[in-house]
């Protein structure tokens, strides 16, 4: 079977200085795979390659046995493919119900559409709590929450997250662990790249680690989890 | 005595605002999503009035009722502005979207320069008399003196104004606008194609600016190549007042600079009306930059 997405010989860089250099990675229909790396490894630089915000200087990009290399990021959506941005991105002046129905912008089906808001608002009840409410008057766990939300409702195959536990308390951060489980479970296949390697390696089925624009160890979850330099690196012992 | 014409000049301030609400609403529009002035706005403003005057014209002298030459000459005259809104956006302004914000200013006062020369090649330099379409005999109201021209002007605008928060407030495009509004990229990853969203927005702001010159050019009965530029200067003038980028801003602004202006009437002689704008603005610049309705739109945390 082939990946649903298949990234190969990747290349990023800003200016001369490579941010990444020629990775190669793949998500398979249904997994949740996490890339994992500290601060400046190229997490971010992958995912906004992979999202048509930059353009790749060199590698591809397969999704669905399709190229779709350096396409433009408002094409994405068509293709199945929902990126929730670093920072959450939520449009701070639109109310929380308005945002979720951005998600559904390319869309046309409005009975349908309404009714996976209302399924969103049963999965995350705090959004229901908050529907008038300005998105910018929010905390940074509901915003991620409503970012996640929004993404969900392009009715993604394939919803890659960036970093969704950055700056948010402990207990916000299991919430929304808990929300991508679910997701998950419900069959979308997740990209999750993730700075908090513990927590992300726990939910993966299977995790890329990135160190200076390079994957220098891949493999099933579990094994990474109990991989010593794994741990030396990323777990704190 | 002295309180009758105050609440005459308060009726003459509204009628008058709310045509600079309208034309603000254009600048305000296309800031609030391009973070830009586009001081061209008031020459489409000019190419509005001076089309339906033309088409106006010719309708009634082959037979055409007025009203259905005046509605017909201002739909026409919409869709001449929108047209023109689009493709100076397309032609002027999109290739310097990430420009610095210099280059697209000075490109907006090049294109307005570049319209108006437009306009005296197709129009001419002469001022044109606008027909009286709707009838302008005074109609005495206690001591206040208004005429049916005035009452559409005024109607009009309102339901303009409302026609335009529902629609940026209810609508999937409307919603959209305010998306993109705020954040572009992320705009763009929820599908929405921007370019077409600040097209919208062009052609919107432009087709109301139409009807604020037909309703200048009716009201003054007359217009020219000219006539777009100090009302445009008001109009911005009212947008910053209000605080640019915010749509109620635009109409609170317009509607007060109206005021402002024909009540101070009261106290000067007519020549010096035009002052009165550019202390306001001048006024504002300095004490409150954001606008009465202050929201600092170009500003993001």
């Amino acid at each position: 079977m082939s990946a649903l997405l298949d990234v190969k010989q990747l290349e990023v860089a800003y200016g001369g200085i490579k941010a990444i250099k020629k990775i190669d990675f793949h998500v398979d229909e249904g997994e949740l795979v996490t890339l994992i790396g500290a601060n400046g490894a190229g997490k971010s630089s992958t995912l906004r390659a992979l999202s048509g915000l930059i353009k790749p200087v060199g590698g591809t990009v397969t999704y669905k046995g399709q190229d779709i290399t350096g396409i433009p990021s408002h094409a994405l959506v068509g293709l199945g493919i929902a990126l929730c941005p670093e920072g959450r991105g939520v449009f701070a002046r639109l109310n929380v119900h308005e945002n979720l129905l951005m998600g559904a912008y390319a869309r046309n089906d409005k009975a349908q559409i309404l009714r996976e808001v209302d399924e969103i608002y049963t999965m995350i009840p705090r959004l229901k709590e908050r529907t008038a409410q300005l998105a910018g008057t929010l905390s940074g766990g509901e915003q991620q929450m409503l970012a996640i939300g929004r993404a969900m409702l392009a009715q993604p195959k394939l919803l890659m997250l960036d970093e969704p536990s950055m700056g948010l308390a402990p207990l916000m951060v299991e919430k929304i662990f808990e929300i991508i489980n679910l997701i998950a479970k419900r069959g979308t296949t997740i990209l999750l790249i993730e700075q908090n390697a513990q927590l992300a390696l726990e939910n993966a089925h299977r995790g890329y680690v990135l160190e200076s624009g390079e994957i220098t160890l891949a493999g099933d979850a579990k094994t990474l989890l109990a991989d010593p330099r794994v741990k030396a690196a990323y777990l704190g012992g | 005595m002295s309180i009758d014409v105050l609440l005459q000049q308060i009726v003459n301030g509204l009628v008058v605002g709310s045509v600079y609400a309208l034309v603000a609403l254009g600048y305000t529009m296309v800031y609030g999503i391009l973070q830009l002035i586009n001081f061209a706005h008031g020459e489409v403003v000019m190419i509005g009035a001076l089309t339906a005057l033309v088409l106006a014209k010719w309708l009634l002298g082959a037979g055409v009722p007025p009203m259905i030459a005046l509605l017909l000459a201002i739909l026409i005259a919409m869709a001449v502005c929108a047209a023109v809104g689009v493709l100076v956006e397309r032609i002027a302004y999109r290739p310097l979207r990430n420009a610095p914000r210099l280059a697209p200013l000075i490109t907006a006062i090049g294109v307005s320069i570049f319209l108006q020369q437009i306009a005296i090649l197709v129009f001419g330099r002469n001022y044109f008399s606008f027909p009286e379409l709707i009838s302008k005999t005074p109609i005495e109201i206690g001591h206040i003196t208004i005429n049916m021209n005035e009452i559409v002007i005024l109607i009009t605008s309102v339901a303009l104004m409302a026609g335009l928060l529902w629609l940026v407030h209810n609508t999937k495009i409307g919603t959209a606008m305010r998306a993109t509004a705020e954040n572009q990229k992320v705009a763009g990853l929820m599908g929405i194609d921007i370019n077409k969203i600040i097209a919208i927005t062009f052609a919107i702001g432009s087709a109301l600016g139409a009807i604020a010159g037909v309703m200048v050019a009716s009201n003054y009965g007359q217009a020219h190549y000219y006539m777009g530029f100090m009302l445009g200067l008001k109009a911005f003038t009212a947008a910053v007042m209000g605080g640019i980028g915010n749509l109620w801003g635009a109409m609170v602004g317009g509607l007060i600079l109206g005021l402002v202006e024909n009540v101070g009437l009261i106290f000067v002689r007519g020549d010096y009306k035009d002052i009165f704008a550019f202390v306001v603005l001048v006024a504002v610049l300095i004490f409150r930059p954001q606008g009465l309705i202050g929201e600092r739109v170009a500003e993001r945390a």
